[in-house]
């Protein structure tokens, strides 16, 4: 595959003048770094904030350079500060979120690989019809199924746990990982399986032996959409789980300033950045092979 | 013993038909090629006998066991893809093993047959490498190495030489050629092009629209063309077809091409009993069953000929032999012949046609008389 970083096909800029040319390039660079920085400013300040004391924010406000810098406020985010009634940080409602991410970022991914498997090679009557339900989910807002995941929750005794998170979210993912995979999957030429039937492999060994190599660029695109999404869903969380039980994003709303008493910016904007850290880490991590593989197909 | 019989088979698609009650059958150790343009339905068909596809009605049977319900793995039978179908993540080796690995076969036995079928192909290098590393030749032999690994009780074939340039295509053709003479399993090998159901078959079947034209040997097929498309579809160039009259003269009868001089071209006695005077026909004429009439050639050879008139429009030489694009009696017509005895381009000369080689097809239902 092109690196776009070494091969260019087509420069837009390069037409014109030498003069022209150099002016576009100036707008072009100029844009990009006001675009750059509308959007890392909110990071900044976020960061400069977690670093400084607490009445130097106040006498001097949110935007301003950090005068002295400590780490203190960013131990006392993930192990003593109060949030919602508990007195042990972040770090609970970290290791709440981790517990019910993962597993449903598993799950969701490996029944959409499985399904899009079956629907892309495995055509049956009706196909079609499974597919387009379980992809009605994307574009289902989350409201309209809150009631019903209530219903089911208390029903199988899940309500206000971590594992009932886990059900809903691998639920509600396999809609966007059966998508993605069924698409992916289409791109593998059918002459593969019949090829594979002939030669007298079945459903499992040809989904372990030829799809699943293939399936990579699609895997990281379903657990780093899995990943980010679970990880900073809000509100199914703070439906379901209430106290100790919640998810990091739904913990941290304890800081929109209905609580009494003073405010710890510094100590609630290193809790922010722990809350935001991990789906940041994925994506930096991966979002190269995110658009990578949204926009190969399966076998060149 | 037959090897393969297809009896009354039929295909649908919804309401298209695409196969319509095809019978055929072929001997232990034949090479039967499935001819005939783009989505006539051969790949429906051999996909049918691979059991890729299911039937509609009718029966396939291999070894003279029915196997419409069988699944393909249970049918002994080994397939090469127009596309290759190499898996793509797998090594060359492991393309080749892969059918021997889900049958649960010992990894000695494995190695060997690898070994063997890489020796016979010469594809011994290539085992460690992955099929995105070959080139589209090395490709078609991994792929023909792939299906002969598994000493099958068929070998079937879709187009397997279609991706391949002109001049590999030739060299691949021979070589499937001896391959087959070499392992000796009957084969059923799909392809759009009649050279290649020439040169390799022992039979041909030519389809058309989803029926079964005619199934026979090459010289039959070529020789002998059931009906007008047969005629026109094997052979290259194509054969003319004059429109004429059967007129009677004696014993027997002679052949009027319309709107020339009238002159009558005698046929051979004996034969096409079925004529009545006046009836029109379809009179075809292969392009090298013309001969130039000064070479005297069916005099030589005895036959009673008559010449006819040729007005040389155009020539094509191919250096083997000139093609000459002709109007003969104010229908077109293309003749092959030598290149040093090729007319200038405008000229009117005589050509004689070789009246034991010609076809003749009633003019409404298009079937040999
Ligand atoms: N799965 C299918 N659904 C509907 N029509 C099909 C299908 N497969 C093939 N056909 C039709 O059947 C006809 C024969 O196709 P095919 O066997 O591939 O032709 P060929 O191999 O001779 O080119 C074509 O008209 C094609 O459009
Ligand atoms: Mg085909």
């Amino acid at each position: 595959m092109a690196d776009a970083t070494t091969h260019q096909e087509f420069d837009p800029l390069a037409t014109g003048s030498r003069s022209k040319q150099r002016r576009s390039r100036a707008i072009v660079y100029t844009l990009l770094v006001v675009f750059a920085l509308i959007y890392i400013s909110p990071l900044l300040i976020i960061l400069t904030n977690a670093f400084r004391p607490l009445e130097e924010i106040v006498r001097e406000g949110f935007i301003s350079m950090p005068n002295s810098m400590s780490f203190g406020y960013w131990v006392e985010a993930w192990s003593t500060f109060c949030i919602g009634g508990t007195c042990e940080g972040v770090s609970r409602y970290f290791s709440n979120t981790l517990l019910m991410t993962v597993p449903a970022t598993i799950l969701s991914t490996a029944f959409g690989v499985v399904n899009g498997y079956a629907l892309s090679k495995w055509r049956f009557k009706g196909d079609m019809w499974v597919f387009g339900l379980i992809t009605l989910g994307v574009f289902l807002p989350a409201q309209m199924t809150l009631l019903p995941w209530a219903f089911v929750l208390g029903k199988l005794g899940l309500s206000n746990s971590i594992a009932g998170l886990v059900l809903v979210h691998t639920v509600q993912g396999i809609s966007f990982t059966t998508l993605f995979c069924r698409n992916y999957f289409v791109s593998v030429p059918d002459d593969l399986i019949k090829a594979a039937r002939i030669d007298g492999a079945g459903f499992w060994r040809i989904f372990r032996r030829i799809m699943l190599p293939l399936s990579p660029p699609i895997l990281i695109v379903c657990v780093i959409w899995q990943f980010t999404g679970i990880w900073n869903e809000f509100l199914f969380g703070t439906v379901f789980t209430s106290g100790a039980n919640q998810p990091i994003t739904s913990a941290i709303v304890a800081f929109s300033g209905s609580g009494t008493g003073e405010r710890h910016y510094n100590v609630e904007a290193a809790s922010v950045i722990f809350a935001a850290l991990p789906p940041l880490f994925i994506y930096v991590i991966g979002g190269k092979y995110f658009v990578r593989g949204l926009t190969s197909g399966a076998v060149k | 013993m037959s090897s393969l019989q297809i009896k009354n088979l039929r295909k649908s698609y919804g309401a298209v038909e695409v196969l319509k009650d095809i019978n055929l059958e072929a001997e232990s150790g034949e090479f039967v090629a499935l001819v005939g343009p783009s989505g006539c339905g051969k790949s429906t068909l051999l996909s049918i006998i691979a059991g890729l596809e299911s039937v509609t009605s009718g029966e396939v049977l291999i070894e003279d066991h029915v196997v419409n319900d069988a699944a393909p793995k249970d049918r002994d039978i080994a397939m090469v893809f127009q596309s290759y179908a190499l898996y793509p993540t797998m090594t060359v080796r492991q393309n080749m093993t892969f059918g021997m690995e889900c049958r649960n076969i010992d990894k000695a036995t494995q190695d060997e047959t690898v070994k063997r079928v890489a020796t016979l192909l010469q594809i011994e290098p290539l085992l460690n490498r992955k099929p995105g590393q070959l080139s589209g030749g090395q490709r078609q032999r991994v792929a023909m190495g792939r299906a002969l690994v598994r000493d099958p009780k068929l070998f079937l074939f879709d187009e397997p030489l279609s991706n391949l340039d002109a001049k590999l295509r030739v060299e691949m053709r021979s070589e499937i050629k001896k391959l087959h003479q070499t392992v000796g399993r009957t084969t059923v090998y799909v392809t759009h092009d009649q050279i290649e159901a020439m040169t390799l078959a022992t039979r041909i079947a030519v389809m058309y629209q989803g029926v079964l034209q005619q199934y026979d040997t090459p010289k039959t097929i070529y020789e002998k063309p059931a009906n007008t498309f047969v005629a026109g579809f094997m052979g290259s160039p194509n054969m003319n077809f004059f429109k004429a009259k059967a007129v009677k003269n004696g014993d027997g009868f002679s052949v009027v091409i319309e709107g020339g001089e009238g002159t009558p071209l005698p046929l051979p006695a004996d034969r096409y009993d079925t004529l009545t005077d006046g009836q029109s026909i379809i009179f075809g004429v292969r392009p090298e069953h013309f001969s130039p009439a000064s070479d005297n050639r069916a005099e030589r050879k005895g036959i009673a000929s008559v010449a006819v008139p040729v007005r040389v429009d155009m020539d094509e030489p191919t250096g083997s032999e000139t093609v000459l694009l002709t109007t003969i009696a104010g229908q077109n017509a293309t003749i092959v012949c030598e290149p040093d005895a090729a007319p200038a381009i405008g000229d009117t000369v005589d050509f004689e046609i070789d009246m034991t080689k010609i076809s003749l097809f009633d003019r409404k239902s298009e079937l040999r008389l």
